[in-house]
């Protein structure tokens, strides 16, 4: 079933999620992947609505409200000099699962320099064209067909900060994805990430709501079992090497289509997390060095 | 020697394309709007034309303003901002000894705005005049109204136009990288981008200027007058009236020296005349009356032009003993009721002469745009709204634009948003239509009351302007 043009009000982005199903060419992931063809059909039709700010992605561009101010106002606090015409100028950013740029382009506005990639070639195309009318985004933004796993290699400790929004919840292995996000971080760098809670209250308004009885949301869109909780992230970001700093809940107004900040993690959140500076850990630790990490990292995150 | 209100406009030479049908607001927030129609562009235009962050057609006071105070902002460091004026740069380098004609009434919600960008430093280095209290009385009765600051501030400030446009060419020549200056240059041709640009089209707004030059921006901001090319091009629907009447400005100079901080206003039945003040020998007119009597006053010899302002300022001739009675009895009623209601009633000044050369007129209208934006299109000042002057709001509604506007552009620019994108045009839409409309309403319902001599409706507003005096709660809404 095909997803009507009319559609309007989505809750959840329900584009970027099945591209990280081609793990086809992941060398390390242990996971089935399932190449739905169908789902291939119907992100490649949708690979040019993307820059409708009323059509399918409406959600994702009012995010764009919250989410740019939150990796703003982070790396702000954590930098020393900074002008405020030119916030992020000389950060290197990678936006893994850009889809169409919709997030890669506000922080090239800001000044940083935003690699984006994205499985799907129809939506690099999209996102290529959309830049290029524009000269200064042209320069700032790289776009490339591709998994995060594959540019691991060239890229090792290249990038001051990651961006993954929207996209671990269409993860297959998720502590793999992990892993390569701290590879390509730099040390002290950081990884913002918004994604679904996996909860009583997701199931009821992402799924049965949102897919079943409204129809915003194409049926079979979202698989409940891959939200991932707050809980979970946490812990695999700590066990990689990472300090998490923030969790924010988010809501999503479907009558004005805006977005807020909530405590509640329940629906949407997203993370602010930090590499260590020290030496990446690689398996679990005892609680004691796990804390002398922590403070580590928060003191070094600090002293940049 | 008629002086249009706002800044030189360009004249349209592509010919008039026809009116899509309107959408109200509920439409609007439900479905996109409809931009204007497109010519057809197959192929994607070479990336040669300049592209700009902001382009503001029209180098008036109000266009200007936007221009420096979105260069002054700190946002806006690495933007590139174009301002189009048809007009030559003039140079504003000393103020000749005499006053010019046209002045504006500015309030210091406008002050404030100028001196955000470092403006108003240059206003008072020049001359204004500040003044602490508005006298506004009827004709045909003793009915009076009196505003002043409890607080000894200035009420506002009059300033001539020419200087507050000099205090910003200053302002714009100061960040002079950011901001690129036209003059001489109008716009001829808008090319207008499809909202949602899934296709090769530029998503820019195409301009043309009259000598061939291109241009690309993100985002247009029309200022260019009452006449607005920008509007009519973009296909705004613009509920307007001609008022049956022409403004009289003139410089005048007073018998004798005084305190002079009061502007005065007599609502006549044929308009109200204005005496706002320059120094203390010295006022500016506006007197707003029929075309007739405008080319009358602009006709006759100066000695006759001072007895007509006089005696307009003086004559009891409107009373009727009626009315005179009725306001009386309504003025002791309210006095037993509000001691303090009833004020003292200063004498306005007399005029000895006017400026030879400084008379001229203008014709009088209303207007308000349907919508103040679209895509990629914002629209402030006259070419968005238009009053009539008795209330001495005009160029201020345009400087409040200009805060609402900058104010949303900024936060804009600091979120890394597409300029041009609706959402936060919208915004300064709605805070600005809420408040210009109800003072547009008002400003016509005013000029309207006082335009009869019919009892019943003198009756009304003596004894409504009497209230009103008497009740600080309005006064200071007012």
């Amino acid at each position: 079933s095909l997803i009507s043009a009319n559609t309007k009000c989505h809750w959840f982005n329900d584009t970027q999620l099945s591209l990280f199903r081609l793990t086809a060419k992941r060398p390390f992931s242990t996971s089935h992947s399932s190449v739905d063809s169908e789902e291939i059909k119907r992100f490649q039709l949708l690979a040019h609505k993307w820059w409708d700010e009323e059509g399918e992605y409406s959600a994702l561009h009012s995010m764009n409200d919250i989410r740019v101010p939150f990796i703003r106002d982070t790396l702000l606090s954590m930098s020393h000099n900074y002008h405020l015409g030119n916030p992020l100028s000389g950060i290197k950013i990678l936006d893994v699962g850009c889809g169409g740029g919709l997030l890669s382009e506000p922080l090239a506005r800001l000044g940083a320099s935003v690699t984006g990639i994205d499985p799907l070639e129809d939506n690099i195309r999209t996102a290529d064209r959309h830049k290029s009318f524009d000269p200064v985004l042209a320069k700032r933004i790289q776009y490339k067909s591709s998994s995060l796993e594959e540019i691991v290699e060239e890229s090792m400790e290249t990038f001051d900060v990651i961006v993954a929004s929207e996209v671990v919840e269409h993860v297959a292995d998720l502590d793999m994805f992990i892993k390569c996000c701290s590879q390509v971080l730099k040390p002290e760098g950081s990884l913002f990430i918004t994604t679904i809670n996996k909860t009583q209250l997701s199931y009821f308004l992402g799924i049965v709501v949102a897919e079943k009885i409204m129809g915003i949301v194409p049926e079979g869109t979202h698989e409940w079992e891959k939200f991932v909780p707050p809980e979970e992230l946490e812990h695999l970001l700590e066990s990689n090497g990472f300090s998490v700093k923030t969790v924010n809940g988010m809501l999503y107004n479907p009558l004005w289509g805006s977005w807020s900040w909530m405590e509640n993690t329940s629906l949407n959140y997203a993370v602010h997390a930090v590499k260590s500076g020290a030496q990446e850990q690689s398996g679990p630790t005892d609680a004691q060095s796990e804390m002398d990490i922590q403070q580590h990292s928060a003191t070094a995150g600090t002293a940049s | 020697s008629s002086a249009a209100m706002a800044a030189p406009c360009g004249r349209a030479l592509l010919p008039p394309l026809s009116p899509l049908p309107p959408l109200s607001p509920l439409w609007a927030r439900l479905r996109p709007r409809p931009g204007p129609r497109t010519p057809l562009r197959t192929a994607a235009t070479a990336p040669a034309q300049p592209l700009y962050d902001v382009v503001v057609s029209g180098g008036g006071m109000v266009g200007s303003a936007m221009a420096a105070a979105l260069g002054h902002d700190i946002h806006f460091h690495d933007k590139k901002i174009a301002l189009l004026e048809a007009g030559p740069r003039k140079e504003y380098d000393h103020m000749p000894d005499s006053y010019s004609n046209r002045v504006s009434s500015i309030s210091p919600g406008s002050a404030t705005l100028l001196s955000s960008f470092g403006a108003w430093d240059h206003v008072c280095s020049l001359r204004l005049k500040p003044f602490r209290r508005m006298q506004v009385w009827d004709a045909c009765s003793e009915a009076m109204i009196i505003f002043e600051k409890d607080d000894l501030d200035d009420m506002g400030y009059i300033v001539e136009n020419d200087v507050i446009m000099s205090a910003l060419t200053k302002q714009l020549d100061a960040v002079a990288d950011r901001v690129e200056v036209f003059y001489r240059s109008r716009a001829v041709g808008y090319t207008w981008p499809l909202p949602s640009h899934s296709c090769d089209t530029s998503p820019w707004v195409q301009i043309e200027l009259a000598d061939g030059r291109r241009l690309q921006t993100k985002l247009l901001i029309g200022a260019d007058g009452h006449n607005s090319v920008v509007r009519k091009e973009a296909e705004i629907k613009n509920i307007e009236h001609q008022y049956d009447q022409s403004a009289v400005v003139a410089t005048l100079h007073l018998s004798e020296a005084t305190d002079n901080n009061v502007a005065w206003q007599r609502f006549l039945p044929t308009g109200p005349i204005a005496l706002l003040p320059l120094s203390d020998t010295a006022s500016s007119l506006v007197w707003s009356t029929s075309h007739d009597h405008a080319s009358e006053l602009l006709a006759m010899d100066e000695e006759s032009f001072v007895d007509s302002i006089n005696s307009a300022f003086w004559s009891n001739i409107n009373h009727s003993d009626f009315i005179d009675a009725a306001g009386a009895m309504f003025r002791s009623a309210i006095s037993l009721l509000k001691p303090s209601g009833t004020a003292v009633r200063q004498l306005p000044p007399s005029v000895a002469k006017v400026d030879p050369e400084s008379r001229a007129m203008f014709p009088l209208g209303m207007g308000h745009a349907t919508e103040y934006v679209q895509h990629r299109v914002a629209l402030i000042g006259d070419a968005a709204h238009r009053v009539h002057p008795l209330a001495g709001q005009g160029v201020n509604l345009g400087f409040g634009d200009i805060a609402c506007l900058a104010h949303h552009l900024s936060a804009a620019a600091f979120n890394g948003s597409d300029l041009g994108s609706l959402k936060h045009l919208l915004k300064f839409e709605t805070e600005r239509q809420r408040y210009n409309v109800s003072l547009i309403a008002a400003t016509d319902l005013l000029k309207r009351l006082y335009s009869t001599r019919l009892a019943p409706l003198v009756l009304l507003r003596t004894w409504g302007l009497q209230a009103t005096n008497a009740l600080p709660p309005v006064k200071v809404r007012i």
